[in-house]
């Protein structure tokens, strides 16, 4: 089995800024606060989280910052819960919380202007506990895990009503023991993580029926080690985050064969150039190279830090938050 | 103009002479420095100025339809578009057109499809049988996409047009009968069509149908768990209904995978099922050569024999073996 090709993994987050003109920073530009986290999470994992000049993260992040409070995707652009999460998991990484007014963020006020009463994280609660992620009414469970895993971080849970939140992500719960982005939709890797998660963080896994989610879980790995998000599809190292990190949460993760996982992301390295992809041989990208490193780090792999599954922050961070430790 | 090629060169355009366009401010130093495309930049910088300015203007509605080419993932043009479309009151059905293109060419973006919904929304029940055609379309080039889905049952459930969907998914299930997407939109119709009368209404029929594709494809994992889903909350009549047992007994008399009727039986097992010998016999045969010796708990044969050939989910079934209730000594 291949190792882990920690040394070009560094590179390779610390080239992507460097890389001009791709197709994928034209498109990517808009959620570069997804990136930020993704890139920074890995680098940390890694334990090279110093390789950036913190400061100079910090001061972008900021200006991605709305009056509202919510942030933005980057600079100039509309605040969304989805880079509101992934900036307080940034400034949680380089223990910088405290530059944050958390009760700005988790409570901020509809902004003047003529458009933009912008979003804030606790008035995006939907009456029947569901969540928007922004003010214009996208409803799904991904929307719930950003808003919990977000309000948890800034320890401001008792902002939204836990109670209805919880009651909604457990409607979207499937016969086949998992969870859908609505009720009745098809159950998903991504959504379970989402629901699971939020369950997770709210002390409410009771919903779950933790044997029949794991064993459709564990269903997910294919052949080749790798897992798949929904039946009859293909793998895909997302998945490790997504199955592994639930199956983690819902204490059923020896029910697949971790040394065939860990083989399938070993071999979907670029180990010339860093990077990982979404299957053998494709191109790599910094989505997949985070998923896959906070797989690996999720099976113990040697050298890694530890990533708490809910939070999808390494452990030592998480302690800091929750136990100042 | 050809928007389509991003030939358009708005600061030679005398229709936005009077805009001073304001450049992307990506701060001093940044982390992830951008090397955009001249035409990109250029769009969005004249984008920033009308979106600031609050301008809902025709000329602005065609900027955002360039931006939006350039970028269909940026939501803060789709929101300033439809801002635009209500206030200049345009006919969404010429909006809805204008979708088509872009959502095909990029399947899987969330603002397209909540523009969408926005759009027909406001169309109410007149867009429903436009909404599902549209999806079914969007089917045809990949019959999962999860994002079609979502908005295709949103549509049912909001505007209506459940007559014929029972139809359309068997329809794609003669098409792939392992797209689970399928079998759970099947679920989804049974369970809340106004239609048809939920469940207990259906159930016959479904079961029958069910057991067709299962005898068809023994290794579909789909139509085991939605067989299973028929008898929600009703595990009496899944223990009961000897048509569940039969399809396992018959899936393993035959030369095909076993694995999801040799489950099914454990669970069948576990809630209090009787085999009969015909049962015993049936598993008796696939145990292979070098396995455990017979037990007399035929539950635990069939664990033994799901270990075997299930390897990849070896723990599993050990550990559903452990949690067989040891035999009562006499």
């Amino acid at each position: 089995m291949g190792e882990l090709v920690v040394d070009k993994h560094v590179k390779y987050i610390l080239s992507v800024e460097k890389r001009k003109d791709s197709f994928e920073s034209v498109v990517l530009e808009h959620l570069r606060m997804n990136g930020a986290y993704w890139g920074l999470a890995t680098l940390d994992l890694l334990g090279k989280l110093d390789a950036l000049d913190s400061n100079e993260v910090i001061e972008w992040i900021m200006k991605c910052q709305h009056e509202s409070g919510g942030f933005a995707g980057n600079i100039g652009h509309d605040p969304h819960m989805l880079y509101t999460l992934s900036a307080v998991q940034v400034l949680a990484l380089f223990d910088k919380l405290n530059v944050l007014d958390a009760d700005k963020v988790a409570n901020c006020h509809p902004f003047l202007g003529l458009l933009n009463f912008m979003p804030d994280i606790s008035g995006l609660q939907n009456e029947d506990g569901s969540f928007s992620g922004d003010e214009w009414g996208e409803v799904d469970s991904r929307f719930s895990y950003l808003a919990i895993c977000c309000l948890s971080i800034l320890h401001r849970l008792d902002k939204i009503n836990v109670e209805k939140a919880v009651n909604y992500i457990a409607s979207c719960k499937n016969v086949d023991g998992g969870f859908g982005c609505t009720p009745g939709g098809e159950s998903h890797a991504g959504q379970i993580f989402c629901c699971v998660g939020a369950l997770a963080i709210t002390g409410s896994l009771h919903h779950v029926d933790k044997d029949l989610l794991g064993w459709w879980l564990c269903e997910r790995q294919v052949k080749s080690g790798g897992l798949n998000g929904r039946p009859e599809k293909l793998p895909d190292v997302c998945y490790s985050w997504w199955v592994l990190s639930s199956l983690i949460m819902i204490d059923r993760v020896h029910w697949i064969n971790k040394d065939k996982l860990a083989k399938f992301i070993l071999n979907c390295q670029d180990t010339e150039n860093g990077g990982i992809s979404d299957r053998p041989e494709d191109a790599v990208d910094v989505y997949h190279t985070y998923f896959g490193i906070a797989g690996l780090s999720l099976l113990e792999y040697p050298g890694l830090k530890a990533i708490d599954p809910a939070h999808a922050l390494p452990v030592d961070v998480v302690d800091r938050i929750f136990f100042q430790k | 103009m050809d928007a389509e090629e991003h030939q358009w060169r708005l600061s030679q355009d005398p229709e936005w002479a009077d805009v001073t366009p304001i450049p992307q401010d990506d701060g001093p130093n940044p982390v992830v420095p951008i090397a955009y495309k001249p035409d990109f930049i250029e769009t969005m910088d004249y984008f920033r100025a009308v979106y600031k300015a609050n301008e809902f203007s025709p000329r602005a509605l065609q900027l955002t339809h360039q931006a939006i080419l350039l970028n269909p993932g940026n939501y803060t043009v789709w929101h300033f578009r439809r801002l635009i479309l209500d206030a200049l009151g345009i006919d969404l059905n010429e909006e809805l057109n204008f979708m088509s293109g872009i959502s095909e060419r990029n399947p899987k973006n969330y603002q397209i499809w909540h523009h969408r919904r926005w759009i027909a929304e406001k169309l109410g029940t007149d867009a429903a049988s436009k909404e599902l055609e549209f999806t079914r379309r969007m089917f045809s080039l990949d019959a999962k996409n999860y994002h079609a889905w979502s908005h295709r049952q949103w549509v049912l459930q909001a505007l209506g047009g459940w007559e014929n969907e029972l139809d359309y998914c068997h329809q794609l299930l003669e098409e792939d009968v392992f797209n689970n997407s399928a079998w759970n939109q099947r679920y989804f119709v049974v369970t809340r069509s106004p239609l048809l009368g939920g469940l207990e209404a259906t159930r016959e029929s479904e079961v029958k149908y069910t057991i067709e594709a299962i005898l068809g494809n023994p290794g579909n994992e789909s139509p085991w768990r939605y067989l299973r889903g028929l008898y929600k909350n009703d595990p009496k009549s899944w223990i009961s209904d000897p048509q569940v047992s039969s399809v396992c007994l018959k899936v393993l008399s035959a030369e095909a995978n076993h694995v999801f009727a040799l489950s099914t039986l454990l669970d069948l097992l576990s809630h209090g099922f009787q085999a009969n010998q015909e049962f015993r016999d049936a598993v008796d045969s696939l145990r292979p050569s070098n396995s455990d010796p017979a037990d007399s708990d035929l539950a635990k044969t069939i664990c033994s024999i799901l270990r075997h050939v299930d390897p990849m989910r070896v723990n599993y079934w050990t550990w559903r073996k452990s949690k067989l209730p040891s035999p009562v000594s006499v």
